[in-house]
């Protein structure tokens, strides 16, 4: 049977230079979902080698950074969920990390991972959206809606690694996700919404985690019966075996209204 | 490669490619079949284990990964013959039917209660929303872990 290498790096910088340098060589973090994909062998192109981020301490840890908190790609939702920092300026992250999976998955299941995957049905990703976050890179910083470009497709070079994401202190996001049940489940809608600035950002209802432009921009008027007419219109939902098209533009409107009517409650 | 850790207190040294699951290297190079397989995916929990103290689904671990760390699998929780209380509070409150879910639901529970030991019936729901079970209907099972509470 054709055998995955499996290269451990020292560090960081040992990390950078081995995926600039090996081809055909995946990162894996905490495995939620290379493992499974592994496993199946539906890793396309075919891996020669997984490249190991998970014990790299420069990719663990919560840090304040200037007016930031700066989360490491490799640490995982329990420690973010854990992290006062987080529980302080981004309740809206620890509230989507901790509808993750359960136990299991959240002690695995790192951002890096996340963006890197970049399923539509990303849990963190619209709130990652909803702050304006910016993927910290082993060259460069991304700000986070220019990271997504089509299904599963992201900005990052094919020897890029995330290393981290900065999100910005201050603001106030709002966080809700539908899915068949409570626990477990992969969403059929996940919204993330800012009032100032507007931001409404959604997960499952398109090809990629999107920005509601034409709702935002109606949000930024105070406009909220026109915010919640036009998301409908932003949105590009699929029929699929989770959901339909019809009930997932039903749930975002509602969901939206729900979270701008929780937003005016104060 | 050699993969170097420690399972339920005894250090082995295993021979085998490191992306391999560590679920696999459990049950068929060590021997120890009590994690089970169900999904494969991360969904059911059947295969968990703890490694150093946190549980994880097995399937979703490259063996790789628990170099030099500390795993426990259902089998390195009694102590020789002695059950622990959780244990035996399955066995009191017929907790388990088929028996596949049952190793990985005594290890989140395990973790659980190392975490607190004062839960109520819906943490207790919580903690162990990732073990599916497809027998109980869960009720004697959160019975048996609230037993074991104060």
């Amino acid at each position: 049977m054709h055998e995955v290498k499996f290269i451990r790096p020292k560090s960081l910088a040992d990390a950078v230079q081995i995926y600039r340098t090996t081809p055909g060589c995946r990162p894996l973090a905490g495995g939620t979902d290379l493992m499974v994909m592994l496993h199946a062998r539906t890793v396309r192109p075919e891996p020669q080698a997984v490249l190991d981020l998970w014990s790299l301490a420069e990719l663990k840890g919560v840090r304040r950074v200037q007016d930031s908190v700066e989360i490491g790609a490799a640490e995982s939702y329990t420690g973010i969920i854990a992290s006062r920092d987080v529980q302080q300026h981004l309740p809206a992250l620890a509230a989507a990390a901790r509808t993750i999976g359960a136990a299991q998955i959240q002690n695995r299941g790192t951002l890096g991972g996340n963006l890197a995957n970049a399923s539509p049905a990303g849990d963190t990703l619209p709130v990652l959206l909803a702050y304006d976050a910016v993927v910290v890179t082993d060259r460069r910083a991304i700000p986070i809606d220019k990271f997504f470009i089509g299904y599963r497709k992201t900005e990052l070079h094919p020897d890029e690694l995330i290393t981290a994401v900065r999100l910005p202190l201050g603001r106030r996001v709002a966080f809700r996700k539908v899915g068949t049940r409570a626990a477990q489940a992969i969403s059929k809608v996940v919204m993330a919404v800012s009032g100032h600035p507007a931001r409404i950002a959604i997960g499952s209802v398109a090809e990629v985690p999107l920005r509601a432009r034409r709702a935002e921009a109606a949000l930024e008027r105070d406009d909220i019966e026109a915010a919640i007419a036009a998301v409908a219109d932003d949105i590009r939902p699929i029929d699929d075996v989770r959901s339909t098209a019809a009930y997932r533009r039903a749930v975002t409107q509602n969901v939206l209204r729900g979270l701008l009517d929780a937003f005016a409650r104060g | 490669m050699t993969i170097a850790f420690t399972i339920n207190g005894h250090s082995v040294a295993v021979e085998v490619s490191g992306s391999r699951r560590l679920l696999d290297v459990i049950r068929e190079d060590l021997g120890a079949t009590g994690t089970k397989e169900g999904c494969g995916e991360g969904e059911c929990g059947a295969c968990s284990v703890l490694i150093d103290g946190e549980v994880v689904d097995s399937c979703l671990i490259a063996v790789g990964q628990v170099e030099g760390r500390e795993v426990t699998t259902v089998e390195g929780l009694a102590d020789g013959g002695r059950l622990t209380a959780l244990q035996q509070a399955f066995i009191a409150h017929g907790a388990a039917q088929c028996g596949i879910c049952t190793p990985g639901l005594l290890l989140a529970a395990h973790v659980l209660l190392q975490h607190s030991k004062r839960l109520t019936a819906d943490e207790v729901r919580e903690g162990l929303a990732g073990n599916l079970c497809r027998c109980t209907g869960y009720t004697k099972i959160i019975d048996a872990v609230l037993s074991c509470t104060k």
